[in-house]
């Protein structure tokens, strides 16, 4: 009786299927692994032509980086009263963007959601690239990036005898950050073991076969690798989950923790760490749509994995709206001047125009999201989903400059305006950030082969119990 | 007086590769389930050392061929402790022990720094550090302990000598009676494997 209950539980039931059209695990393996076979001389040409755009903007940043480190970081925009302007708000958009991979890979494993498999992969490598991107800007924003190491990290130093304050959240972001870029790399990488397996297998040339027999550090797929490997994927999944709410909360302290009002506030962990992973999903879905569609995994990326993650951007651009309405609550229930100061200021003074961008592209556009016709066209979703991270950048915008812009003294007022270094750096990430995906489209499996195939077994599973009924 | 020198051989015994040496009877199954059912069977035929390939994780046959839970999780939380105690002991360290706090022959300590009227060293801002410490350990203990626990990096393998091993990473489901086995006979244990409905068995050498 109890087994039959279990049978028919609906919420054990996919419906639609994960996984599309007459697939067998063969099919899976040639799907995913054979864009990554083709012979560098048959690359599609769009993928030069790419990569070639992407790879001169990064070299654009390369050269602009060389110029703001030759001269100093006096050519940003930043200066009395906006000492943090555009170097942190990029920073904070690019950590935030990082955060939907964790989430994706930790989170919905922990919860046992079925459908992560087919975009994980994608997912973590997007964290990855996005805190490389991130990292950039306090890295630079120290004037001398090769001496960084002695200010961030506890590094025994003779020249000074002293130490970090480890009493600032500054320090604490150091180590948030750092901790979750090498988590993620190593999450990452023993998630490709079992597929770069694959790839070794599969190889016809033998320098392909050596290069993915190295890296693949020689996995065969043993019941007995296999028990440790589940072990210690649940432990990186169940310490993740903890670290990727940390790293945003982190984050928020370097704000929270200051006296500056529209800063110091204890709402900020949380409506930080809703807003990454309402940034880091459109962002996932913006990449995820174009590589679904170049690479044709419609069968294994189908309509219910974008649904679901529609549904996932719902939920967390909702939580930010709320978080936006508290924010201006509280300031007017606090009772403190300065604090009703900031808020109306925000929203109506000189940075109005980026106010209620911030507003009608992160409460409002979400909200399409409440209609299945809309949540599951993708011409709809695509849109949304870069509408949703410009809204995001002008949040982070928004929080940063529009507190710091009016002092509390009307002498020290003054409206921060971006230098062409400030633009050209933003821009210059964008191309690290795309080159870096390019590359990995290309050479690395976009999709977790063994995961998808466990959930593929599950279905074969499914289908031949009730078949047997 | 004959001195034999086969370079290959004498290689080949360095890195404890013996090409004589029987490994195990290896036998292919069509799909999971059917793994995991004929597992059983030889387990219950009175077998111990067993091992199967798989693509993915197949559920059940860790109970199926009677292998053990993997202890990692014990591994991990004494390296998160000890990530915890490391950044208790760096923040207060570094913060809070300056020249002749320790005894002068350590030659430890350096300048403190008074910001704020804050202490020099306390729990509350210790916190965030701790915790990334203890997770950054954690994680590392948990993917090294992985590979240590797996034998990995480990590039050659007697079963890569198996004619489908390439497929375990495919669409192949293998079970493997290992020679280390009491019970273990080419023969007899090969004919098992056929007789559970296995394809492809083979006597694994390397």
């Amino acid at each position: 009786m109890a087994d039959l209950a279990i049978k028919h539980n609906p919420l054990l039931e996919t419906n639609p299927p994960l996984v599309q059209g007459p697939q067998d695990y063969n099919s899976v393996t040639e799907v995913v692994s054979s864009p990554t076979e083709i012979p560098l001389n048959k690359t599609p040409l769009r993928w030069y032509i790419a990569i070639g755009i992407t790879s001169s903007i990064l070299g654009m940043m390369g050269l602009v980086l060389t110029y703001l480190v030759a001269t100093g970081i006096g050519v940003w925009g930043n200066n009395r009263p906006v000492g943090w302007a555009w170097d942190i708000t990029n920073f904070v958009f690019w950590i935030g963007i990082g955060h939907a991979g964790t989430l994706i890979s930790a989170i919905l494993f922990l919860f046992r959601q079925k459908w992560r498999t087919s975009i994980n992969r994608s997912a973590e490598a997007m964290t990855l690239f996005a805190v490389a991107c991130a990292a950039i800007f306090p890295l630079f924003h120290t004037g001398r990036p090769w001496r960084a190491a002695y200010w961030l990290l506890p590094l025994p130093n003779t020249d000074l005898n002293m130490w970090q304050n480890f009493r600032s959240p500054l320090i604490w972001d150091v180590f948030a950050v750092s901790t979750y870029g090498t988590v993620s790399l190593l999450f990452w990488f023993v998630g490709l073991v079992p597929d770069l397996a694959t790839l070794r297998d599969r190889a016809v040339d033998n320098v392909r076969k050596k290069i993915f027999a190295v890296a693949s550090l020689g996995w065969r797929g043993t019941a007995k690798a296999w028990r440790h490997y589940e072990a210690a994927y649940l432990i990186l999944a169940g310490i993740s989950t903890p670290l990727v709410l940390s790293v945003h909360s982190i984050v928020s302290f370097d704000f929270a923790t200051s006296v500056i009002p529209g800063w110091h506030t204890t709402i900020f962990p949380p409506y930080f760490v809703a807003g990454a992973v309402f940034s880091g999903f459109a962002m996932v879905m913006t990449l995820m749509l174009i590589a679904r569609w170049v690479m044709k995994l419609e069968n294994l990326i189908t309509m219910k994995h974008l649904e679901n993650m529609n549904k996932i951007i719902l939920v967390t651009g909702s939580i930010v709206g709320y978080a936006y309405a508290t924010e201006f609550f509280i300031a007017w229930y606090s009772g403190n001047a300065y604090e009703r100061f900031t808020f109306i200021n925000r929203a109506f003074g000189p940075y109005a125009w980026a106010y209620w961008t911030m507003v009608s592209c992160n409460v409002i556009t979400p909200q399409f999201f409440w209609f299945k016709k809309l949540r599951t066209s993708i011409p709809v979703m695509f849109v949304l989903s870069i509408v949703v991270n410009i809204g995001m950048w002008f949040e982070r915008f928004v929080i940063i400059v529009t507190s710091l812009h009016r002092d509390y003294l009307p002498s020290s007022w003054g409206y921060f305006r971006p230098t062409w270094v400030d633009i050209c750096l933003f821009i210059g990430t964008f191309g690290l950030f795309l080159t870096l995906f390019l590359l990995f489209c290309r050479f690395l499996p976009v999709i977790a082969i063994s995961e998808v195939k466990g959930v593929l077994a599950q279905q074969r599973h499914q289908a031949h119990e009730e078949a047997a009924h | 007086m004959h001195i034999h020198f086969d370079p290959h051989a004498t290689l080949a015994k360095i890195f404890g590769v013996e090409k004589t040496k029987v490994y195990g009877v290896v036998g292919e199954f069509p799909d999971a389930h059917d793994l995991v059912k004929a597992g059983r069977s030889v387990k219950e035929a009175g077998y111990t050392k067993l091992d199967a390939m798989s693509p993915f994780p197949v559920h059940g046959i860790d109970d199926a061929i009677g292998n053990p839970h993997s202890h990692i999780g014990w591994i991990v939380i004494f390296f998160s402790i000890t990530g915890l105690l490391l950044a208790q002991l760096l923040q207060w360290y570094t913060g809070a022990v300056a020249p002749g706090k320790l005894p002068a022959w350590t030659g430890l300590g350096s300048y403190p720094l008074v910001i704020g009227g804050k202490p020099l060293y306390d729990i509350t801002f210790s916190i965030p550090v701790t915790f990334e410490l203890t997770v950054l350990l954690s994680a590392f203990c948990a993917v090294f302990g992985l590979f240590a626990l797996c034998g990995l990096p480990r590039l050659y393998h007697p079963l890569d000598t198996y004619s489908q091993s390439h497929r375990a990473t495919d669409d192949g489901f293998f079970l493997i009676i290992e020679a280390s086995d009491p019970k273990f006979d080419p023969e007899a244990s090969a004919q098992l494997m056929r007789s559970l409905g296995g394809t492809n068995v083979e006597v694994v050498e390397g």
